[in-house]
Order: C-alpha cells, then structure tokens, then sequence
C-alpha cells in the first residue's frame, strides 16, 4: 500500500479506537492491552520476516514490566519508567540475541522459550524478590508530573499506547522497505548468498531480535502501568504462545496485522470469555484453525483481499 | 600478473581426493575455464577459493595475500565473489530488488529507514540489469524466473558486488542448449568491459572453446591438463579421459 493510504488507515484506525473507548468505557483498558500486545507482535512479525518463530518473546515483555514494577516506587513517571523499562528489555535482548542468533528454525524457537522459561522460574521461585505467584502491585504513578484521576490515567496510558504504536508502526514499515528490512527476507531464502555478498546475516537477524525485545519491553511496561499488577504469568510459556498466534491471526503481511490481530484476539477473548466461560479457548483455536487453512494472510489479508476484489467489481 | 596462486591444495572426503595437490595460477584479466567429469573436484576448487570450505593442506594467495581461514564475506570485501550452480537469488524479491541488495551489500547496508529502491541503487541495478538484456523481468519476482534468467540474475548480483575475481559454477547448467551461447556472450562481455577475471567450471566444449582464454582439466582432483583451449581441447588424453571422444592416439594411451 502507498504511504498515503497507510496514513490514511493509520489515522482512521486510531479514531476507531479513541471513538470506541469512548462510547464503551471499560473498552478503553482492553484496547491499552491489545495495543500493547500489538507493540510485541510487532517485533514476533520482524522475525517472521526472516522466517524465525520465537516461542519466548514474553521474556522481554515481563521483563519490562517487572521493571516497571520494581522501579514505580523510585520513580513514579510514567514517561520515565517506560522508556527505562524498554532499555533493560532491549539491553537484554542484546545479550540474548547475541547467542540465540546463532541459531535457527526450531533451534531459535526452543532456545527463546527456554530462556523465557527460566526467567519465569526466577520470578516463580524468588519470593522474597519477586512475591512469587502472587506477583507485585504497581504503585500509583504520574503522567508528565502530573498524578492523574483512574480516569484521566486510563486515557493517558491509551494514547500513549497509540503514540507508541503509530510511532514503532511508521518505523518498521520503514525498516522492512531497507536494506536491513530486506536482508531479513532474503536470510529466510538464501543465508548463504548473504554471507557470499560480505553481509553478516547474524548482525541482521541480530539488529530486528534487539528491536522486537525493544518493542515488547515498550508493550509490557504499558501493561504493567495499565494493569498495576504483575505476575509471572506474564512471562509464562503460553504467554509467547499467545504472541506468535496473534501474529498468525493478524496476518505478517503489514505492521498493520499485529494491532488488527491483538484487537480482535483481546476482543474474541474479552467477549467469549463473559458468553462461554468454559470453552473461550476452544473459540479461539478454531478462530486459528481457520485462518490458518483459509487465510494465511491473516485477517489484514482477508481485508486487504476483500478492498481488492471491491476495487475490480 | 598473478591475481590468483593456488598452491599445493589438497582436500580429501572420507576416501575421495577432491583435490591432490592442486597448483594454478590465475592471470589477471583472463577467462579460465575449469573442465573435467562429475566428482572430479571442480567445485570444490572454487569452495576453497571462496572460504566455504578449508583445504587440509595448501595455500591460497589473491593479489600476493594469503586467503585461507578468511570467511566469505571478508573475502567479498576483497573482490572475490561467485555465483552457484544453483542460482542463489532472493526468492521473495524482485530481480532488481536482488541485485540493488547486492549493491546495499557492497555499500555496507545498514541503514534501517533509507528504503532499498533509492534512487542511485534502483538507477545502478537498472543499468547492471541492462548490461545483462535483463531489464524487462526487473520487476518480476526472483521465484518466477526461467533457468537462464536466474543464472544471469545470479551473474548480475555477484557484478554488482565489483569484484575484480568472479568464479562461476557451471553458468550454463540447465540452461535451454539453444540459449547457452548467447547467455554467455552476454556475461563474457559484462565481466570483460568491466575488466573483471573470471574461473568458471564449465561442462560444453562449445561454450569453453569460444570464450575461455585458457583451460584447466580436472582429473580426480589434479590438473591433467591446462592450456590455450586450441591445443587443450584437441589432447587425444583430454578428449579420451575428459570429454569421452575416443581418437586413435588416445585409445593408445589408454
């Protein structure tokens, strides 16, 4: 798509979300997390691009938020906590990356969960640093020096949360039509041409691992501030999981799919969670089972399908 | 002058002697042509020459500096590229996006916003593509590509690189017999213009007789013979053992 009509979208989408939280309250905390869950899938989507699935991305966005966590009562600034909480995730993401991109398919895959596993075990395990499963109450925190009512921090944090995502959106969008961007395809077809043409694929494959650890670490602050409360469910394996499948949902096709996917997944879950309490995880298999089969681009293309097949009618 | 020394390479799998004692130099500015049957460690050769496999004896000069232990891309930065048997294109890419990634290579492409198709790669990756009569498929996805447009494609990419030492593997293989000649001329006359050297492994004696400047024979991992294609492709030995022609005077020697 054009970048005239990427920005056109991108500002329509984002009045949906502000006219839908206004119209429907306590829509606005589902939209902060779907967004947020959106900035993760973002960075799951950079890797999908060099045809490598990280089943423990929630590493980087736990991390961030236990940052957030740990440090709001040092720092009670929701426009300082973020951006620290975002450096650690990608500072460590660095160091991971560093070994994880030796390594791909299964083996990049495994490895990130494994990682994710053992920092979920941390959590889990070191109570008297972490409360264990009981998690840790996020203090109250200001927003640009000011200490806002529930209300006003709810929106706050939303438009925050679309700043943040139009913001990384427009950067990706950017970074995959680069040289860098392109090197990332390229090492899913041919690694070994890259390397005969004096390109290090594991400095490219690096360089998109330390993003998208930046953009979940962004992701999982955002949750942390809106939830106040974190656990290590966070950081659980079915919560990478829950990553790579709103990736597949939303479709790798755009940075458009991410958000799509994570707005329809939090709603599918918000929605069939309250119509059908035991079987909402079997909706939502089924809603994957589907698109998977019948639409392996994802819902972004299934709808970019339908606006082309609208124009050639 | 020497741009390329070979001396004494040896590289055994298992018990098969890919190379015994490989010695070659390579002129600056000729076409040697590397001929000889299947398994007789042609490729092998350039693998060496290209740091994707390590000889276990031997050395390896390029413009007087010694190359072995030297990974392919450190190899890239010093003007050695190669193409493949297989063409190595970017299947998800245009052909003129694989070559403008060629040439980002080249220019150290790490910028992650300025776009790929800027205007001074897209306008060297036109005119490369024009170079190799490629420009009407320069908007066609690499996947889509008959065999000889992908070995050209592939060609164009190690080009665009601008080495000084181009090694081809096979550029005629499983390319329709009636295009083998012209798909050559067409390189011959790229890498010549840009006054690039090239090896290339090589199975048509009609392609290796027209545009080889000199020929080497591989013969289970030696050099049985090397010359002028003139006199070379006319070695009784060479049309017995190699090509399988048998003459009077090669029959007796075997």
């Amino acid at each position: 798509m054009s970048r005239y009509a990427d920005l056109v979208l991108t500002l329509l989408a984002a009045a949906f979300v502000l006219a839908l939280s206004w119209a429907v309250p306590w829509l606005r905390f589902v939209m902060t997390i779907a967004i947020a869950k959106g900035l993760a899938v973002l960075g799951i989507l950079l890797l999908l691009r060099a045809g490598q699935v990280s089943f423990g991305h929630a590493l980087y966005l736990s991390l961030a938020a236990y940052v957030v966590a740990f440090m709001a009562a040092r720092i009670p600034e929701v426009l300082l906590l973020l951006p620290l909480a975002a450096v650690v995730a990608a500072s460590i993401g660095l160091l991971v990356g560093l070994f994880v991109s030796r390594y791909r398919a299964i083996f990049f895959g495994m490895l990130n969960l494994a990682l994710s596993m053992v920092f979920y075990s941390m959590l889990d395990k070191f109570y008297e640093v972490t409360r264990g499963g009981d998690g840790i109450r996020v203090p109250v925190t200001s927003f640009a020096g000011a200490v806002l009512s529930p209300d006003q921090q709810s929106w706050a944090l939303l438009i925050l949360a679309l700043v943040l995502a139009i913001g990384f959106g427009a950067f990706v969008r950017l970074y995959l039509l680069s040289p860098m961007g392109s090197a990332l395809s390229a090492l899913k077809t041919r690694e070994a041409r890259l390397e005969f043409m004096g390109v290090p694929a594991r400095r490219v494959i690096l360089s998109a691992y330390v993003l998208s650890a930046l953009m979940a670490g962004c992701g999982g602050a955002l949750i942390a501030l809106s939830t106040r409360h974190v656990t290590p469910a966070l950081a659980y394996w079915t919560a990478s999981g829950e990553l790579v499948f709103i990736a597949i949902l939303g479709g790798a096709g755009s940075v458009f799919g991410p958000f799509l996917g994570a707005l329809a997944y939090e709603l599918t879950r918000t929605y069939a969670a309250a119509l059908v309490a035991d079987a909402w995880q079997m909706i939502l298999g089924t809603v994957l089972l589907v698109v998977i089969l019948f639409a392996p681009g994802g819902l972004w293309g299934i709808g970019r399908a339908l606006v082309v097949r609208g124009r050639q009618a | 002058m020497i741009l390329l020394s070979a001396k004494g390479l040896k590289l055994a799998f298992g018990g098969v002697k890919a190379a015994d004692g490989i010695d070659l130099d390579v002129r600056n500015g000729e076409f040697l042509a590397i001929i000889g049957p299947n398994g007789a460690g042609k490729t092998t050769f350039i693998n060496m020459v290209t740091g994707y496999l390590t000889p276990q004896a031997g050395e390896i000069h390029y413009d007087g500096q010694p190359l072995l232990g030297l990974a392919p891309r450190r190899l890239v930065r010093l003007g050695i590229a190669r193409s493949f048997q297989l063409p190595q294109l970017f299947l998800e890419h245009t052909v003129a996006e694989n070559v403008a990634l060629a040439i980002a290579a080249r220019e150290g492409l790490w910028s992650p916003i300025r776009p790929l198709m800027r205007s001074a790669w897209r306008a060297e990756a036109d005119d490369i593509l024009a170079q190799f009569d490629l420009s009407d498929i320069a908007e066609r996805r690499a996947d889509t590509l008959n065999e000889g447009a992908r070995k050209l494609t592939d060609i164009a990419m190690a080009v665009a690189l601008k080495p000084r030492l181009i090694l081809m593997d096979e550029p005629t293989s499983g390319v329709a017999a009636s295009e083998k000649i012209s798909i050559v001329a067409t390189l011959v006359r790229v890498l010549r213009t840009a006054g690039v050297t090239a090896v290339f492994v090589e199975h048509d004696m009609d392609v290796v007789s027209r545009f080889a400047d000199r020929v080497a024979v591989w013969s289970q991992g030696k050099i049985a013979a090397l010359g002028p294609p003139g006199a070379v492709l006319t070695d009784p030995n060479v049309l017995h053992d190699v090509i399988g022609i048998e003459t009077e005077a090669g029959h007796a020697a075997a």
